[in-house]
């Protein structure tokens, strides 16, 4: 598709050609990273990545286990601060993305290890993806009226349309952690995709899942996708799931980039299948740095 | 250097440092317990009384003190097979909160059987130590303090030692280090754990005559609890090291505090003075004094 | 990452209207507290149970709001008590023309000032340090209200007396009177608490207390909802002070506001269910009465031989011991307990 998506390896970048990049692609660069590296103790989880994904694709990370998939995309969403390097967001850089702006800056993400706010309803665990641009006080809230009575309706609205489309209206009312797995993750989507995101990350959304259920997510995603023009960075194991859905797919293997471009081209790239196909694909395990 | 008397001044951080010995040793008893199954003992301080009071009421039975430090270390080995059976095997895989809730409780159901058995009238206890000044180069030092710290000291050497050498210490680090691990080849965790309660009681055993030698066997010894969790807070929950050194800071800027600074205050503000130590403390370095950088998991 | 406390399975569901059923109890019990129990309860039943019963409910309903919905274990309740009822007086006492009901407020702020100062630790501290370290809330408040005298408008070891109870030109005198006074103010906090957990506050409590990072990551203002959770829940646990001080005993000393006080407040909610309103009213009921029923079981049982210091022992255990079997068995509380007896009775009628 572009020559940007297909740069490998290291050595090839200096920094004074990204920054070109960057202005020439603002307008349809979603999320850029540059050089980000990261370490914990002494080992190296990151070395060197540069990821350039477009607006409105849909963009796979895979590697094996360990390979630095979801420290990636904790950097992304400024869990983690990068040793070196630069995320860039819709044009704006970042050397740590600052966590409480994410929502604000468009992006939403989902998380490896379900983190829903068990004790609520799934309905009320969606409307938290909207808290952040709400700005009734406390006391408006309490009296429930003015700014916070439209926010609530509001907010109201948009989360049951979002389990609507993803057919979750029927247990909207039930407490986020009495769901089955595969229910709670797809509660997790429709929490991240509640705001309009204009990136979304998903880490691992398919871990753990039947294959009806992965069928059924990446239908979602892609409909996600087509409906609201979202960017989707999506973090998996599986390549097979990921090779229908994703328009690009970049590979780690222990921390570096190996490969980057169309799955077609992916999956033939004589290092992927070295680096990955000896690793069973079918691995559910949770793991992550 | 007018007016600043340096010798005074070594006199009080000396004081302070032994007596932040006698706080270390009050928070060895929770890192143990802490370490090996993560939960934090409020019910410590309960222990400590409970073995200080069992003790002392067998010597004025008429039990020699050696016997009545066997039977007390007997007891008190029973009592933490019996929490770990009653209290905490039910309540495994619980949130940590609702451990520590659990041994709040705990610690009322021992401060209450303790003075129903033994009466709550405060007992003397004379280990046979006197409290006397001893000079060393002009500074005068209690000799009780001196003695209480050797045997804090001893009692932490050996129970490194113990760690270090044998079969259950190595057991305890397995555990300390991973739970699942260590269930996994078949380490006994239920007998760990209940042996890790019997050598928190050894601790209280000894700080509670420390302690009760110094101000008397009463109730106010459960109260030292209290002490000992700033140290805690500034040396970590999980660190034996950490509850030392967190001990030593806090005894010797308590006491200093207490003679410099006290008098503005209108004195008596060691009951929160350790605590803001802490939080200060806590506040310039989040991960206290020898704790790692926890590295959030999402 | 770990969530610290337990999510209780039966959270009450916000999203629901309010539909006329949720009003029809909380009213029931409005019709009774207000107009059959002063028709017919004794001076030693306001006196004895309802006065401390409402008074500790009430802190119990403001440290449900931080600890049970927000997460945020506090083992100082007592000082904030202590701070509320202090302050009250002083701005009573030191105010001219300033009404009750204008020191209650300022009390409640007050309250709610250093509630937030105390709580500022919880910004870089979780679980047992911040546990921890509020009780340096507790031994700061009550040492500084008994060193400086001038708190208690210099009377002899830091004891307050009440003031009349006028409340918007009515004074509310004898027992029933500040029973009336109590269960009006109550009645209006609780209904605030009640509000709060229901708007999107309170939404934010709950996702705070159950994955700090995910709400945080996903926008929520963590850290204005953790210092908002302190400052209101102290707000309320100072106005409970200001009941326990003057409606309740009419004469207190710092001392009164102990560690165990703030580990009975702890205890009730514990008891009574985390994260539950009513929980608060439950939990001060049982802790309440139970001491009043052991004391009577103990005469009748051991006689003599139960005097005021085994009483004492006794109810330590006691208590200690339903904490622990509470944990164990209904880790959700009363709340819980009763949820379900109900659902049963209410099976056994369709059953039938």
């Amino acid at each position: 598709m572009t020559l940007a998506l297909e740069r490998i390896g290291p050595e090839e970048r200096g920094s004074a050609s990204r920054d070109k990049d960057v202005d020439a692609a603002a307008g349809r660069v979603a999320l850029e990273l540059s050089g980000v590296t990261l370490s914990f103790g002494g080992v190296q989880a990151l070395q060197d990545i540069d990821l350039v994904v477009e607006r409105g694709e849909i963009r796979a990370i895979i590697g094996p286990n360990g390979a630095g998939k979801s420290s990636l995309i904790n950097i992304i969403s400024g869990v983690y601060r990068a040793d070196r390097g630069r995320v860039s967001i819709n044009g704006q850089r970042f050397g740590r993305v600052p966590t409480e702006r994410l929502a604000r800056l468009g992006i939403a993400r989902t998380f490896q290890n379900l983190a829903l706010f068990k004790g609520l309803s799934v309905l009320d665990n969606v409307k938290t993806g909207l808290a952040y641009r709400h700005r009734a006080s406390v006391l408006e809230q309490v009296i429930g009226v003015g700014r916070a009575r439209r926010e609530q309706e509001e907010a109201r609205a948009r989360s049951q349309a979002i389990l609507d489309f993803l057919h979750l209206t029927d247990v909207g009312e039930r407490l986020a952690g009495t769901l089955p797995y595969g229910l709670q993750k797809r509660v997790e989507l429709a929490r991240a995709l509640v705001a309009e995101p204009d990136i979304l990350l998903l880490d691992e959304p398919m871990a753990g899942m039947t294959a009806t259920e992965k069928n059924e997510l990446a239908d979602f995603v892609r409909s996600a996708r087509d409906r609201f023009g979202t960017t989707v960075v999506l973090i998996e194991h599986d390549i097979g799931v990921v090779m229908g859905l994703s328009d690009h797919v970049a590979v780690l293997d222990y921390g570096r980039k190996i490969a980057d471009g169309t799955p077609g081209k992916v999956a033939n790239d004589p290092k992927v299948i070295d680096a990955y196909l000896g690793v069973a694909p079918e691995n559910e395990d949770g793991e992550g740095i | 250097m007018t007016g600043f008397d340096w010798l005074f001044f070594t006199e009080v951080l000396v004081g302070g440092l032994l007596s932040g010995v006698m706080y270390s040793l009050v928070a060895i008893g929770f890192v143990l317990i802490y370490k090996t199954s993560g939960v934090l003992n409020f019910a410590q301080g309960a222990m400590l009384l409970f073995a200080a009071l069992t003790f002392v009421s067998l010597t004025e039975r008429g039990i020699n003190f050696p016997l009545a430090f066997v039977i007390t270390f007997a007891i008190m080995v029973a009592l933490g097979i019996a929490i770990e059976r009653a209290v905490l095997r039910p309540l495994v895989n619980k949130p940590p909160i609702t451990l520590f809730m659990a041994t709040l409780g705990l610690s009322y159901v021992l401060e209450g059987a303790a003075q129903l058995v033994w009466g709550t009238q405060v007992h003397g206890l004379d280990l046979g130590i006197e409290d006397l000044p001893f000079d060393i180069g002009g500074v005068f030092i209690s000799q009780f303090d001196i003695f209480a710290a050797a045997v804090a000291l001893g009692l932490v050497v050996a129970l490194s030692l113990f760690f270090r050498y044998t079969r259950i210490g190595l057991g305890f680090r397995a555990v300390a280090d991973d739970q699942f691990a260590a269930l996994a080849v078949g380490l006994k965790l239920n007998w760990i754990w209940a042996s890790v309660w019997a050598a928190a009681g050894l601790v209280a055993l000894v700080a509670g005559l420390l302690w009760g030698a110094r101000s008397g066997v009463q109730f106010s010894l459960s109260l030292i609890v209290l002490k000992a969790l700033p140290v805690l807070v500034l040396g970590g929950f999980d660190s034996i090291l950490g509850a030392i050194v967190g001990g030593l800071l806090v005894g010797a800027t308590e006491k200093l505090a207490e003679v410099y600074i006290g008098e503005y205050f209108g004195g008596g503000i060691e009951s929160w003075f350790a605590y803001a130590v802490a939080l200060v403390f806590l506040l310039i370095r989040p991960a206290g004094l020898f704790g790692q950088k926890l590295v959030e998991r999402v | 990452m770990s969530v610290l406390l337990d999510t209780p399975a039966s959270a009450p569901n916000l999203s629901r209207t309010p539909s006329l059923k949720t009003w029809v109890w909380p009213l029931i019990v409005l019709v009774v507290a207000f107009g059959l129990v002063p028709a017919f309860g004794t001076s030693y039943l306001f006196e004895g149970i309802l006065l401390p019963f409402l008074a500790l409910s009430l802190a119990g309903v403001g440290l449900n709001l931080l600890t049970g919905y927000a997460g945020q274990v506090s083992l100082g309740s007592a000082a904030f008590m202590a701070v509320g009822a202090f302050a009250c007086f002083n701005f009573n006492l030191r105010v001219d023309g300033l009404p009750l009901f204008g020191s209650i407020i300022l009390a409640g702020l007050t309250a709610a000032a250093v509630g937030l100062v105390f709580g500022l630790p919880s910004l870089r501290l979780r679980g047992f340090y911040l546990a921890v370290s509020t009780l340096a809330a507790q031994f700061f408040v009550q040492w500084a209200l008994t060193k400086f005298s001038w708190f208690s408008n210099e009377s002899a070891s830091g004891v307050i007396d009440a003031p009349a109870l006028t409340l918007f030109g009515f004074t509310f005198e004898g027992a029933v009177g500040r029973y009336y006074f109590a269960l009006t103010i109550v009645t209006l906090l609780t209904f605030l608490a009640y509000r709060l957990v229901v708007s999107e506050v309170g939404r934010n409590f709950i996702a705070v207390r159950d994955n700090e990072t995910a709400a945080r990551i996903i926008g929520i203002p963590v850290l204005r909802t953790k210092l908002f959770a302190f400052a209101i829940s102290s707000f309320i646990i100072g106005v409970a002070g200001v009941l326990w001080a003057f409606a309740y005993l009419r004469t207190v000393e710092p001392a009164g506001f102990n560690l165990d006080r703030s580990f009975q407040i702890l205890f009730l909610i514990i008891i009574g269910g985390l994260a539950t309103i009513r929980g608060a009213f439950y939990g001060a009921a049982l802790i309440v009465v139970f001491p009043l029923i052991l004391s009577r079981l103990g005469a009748l049982v051991f006689g003599d031989l139960f005097d005021s210091g085994v009483l004492d022992m006794a109810q330590r255990i006691v208590l200690g011991a339903l904490i622990i079997l509470f944990l164990i068995l209904e880790p959700d509380g009363l709340a819980a307990l009763f949820a379900r007896i109900r659902e049963k009775i209410r099976g056994g009628f369709l059953r039938s």
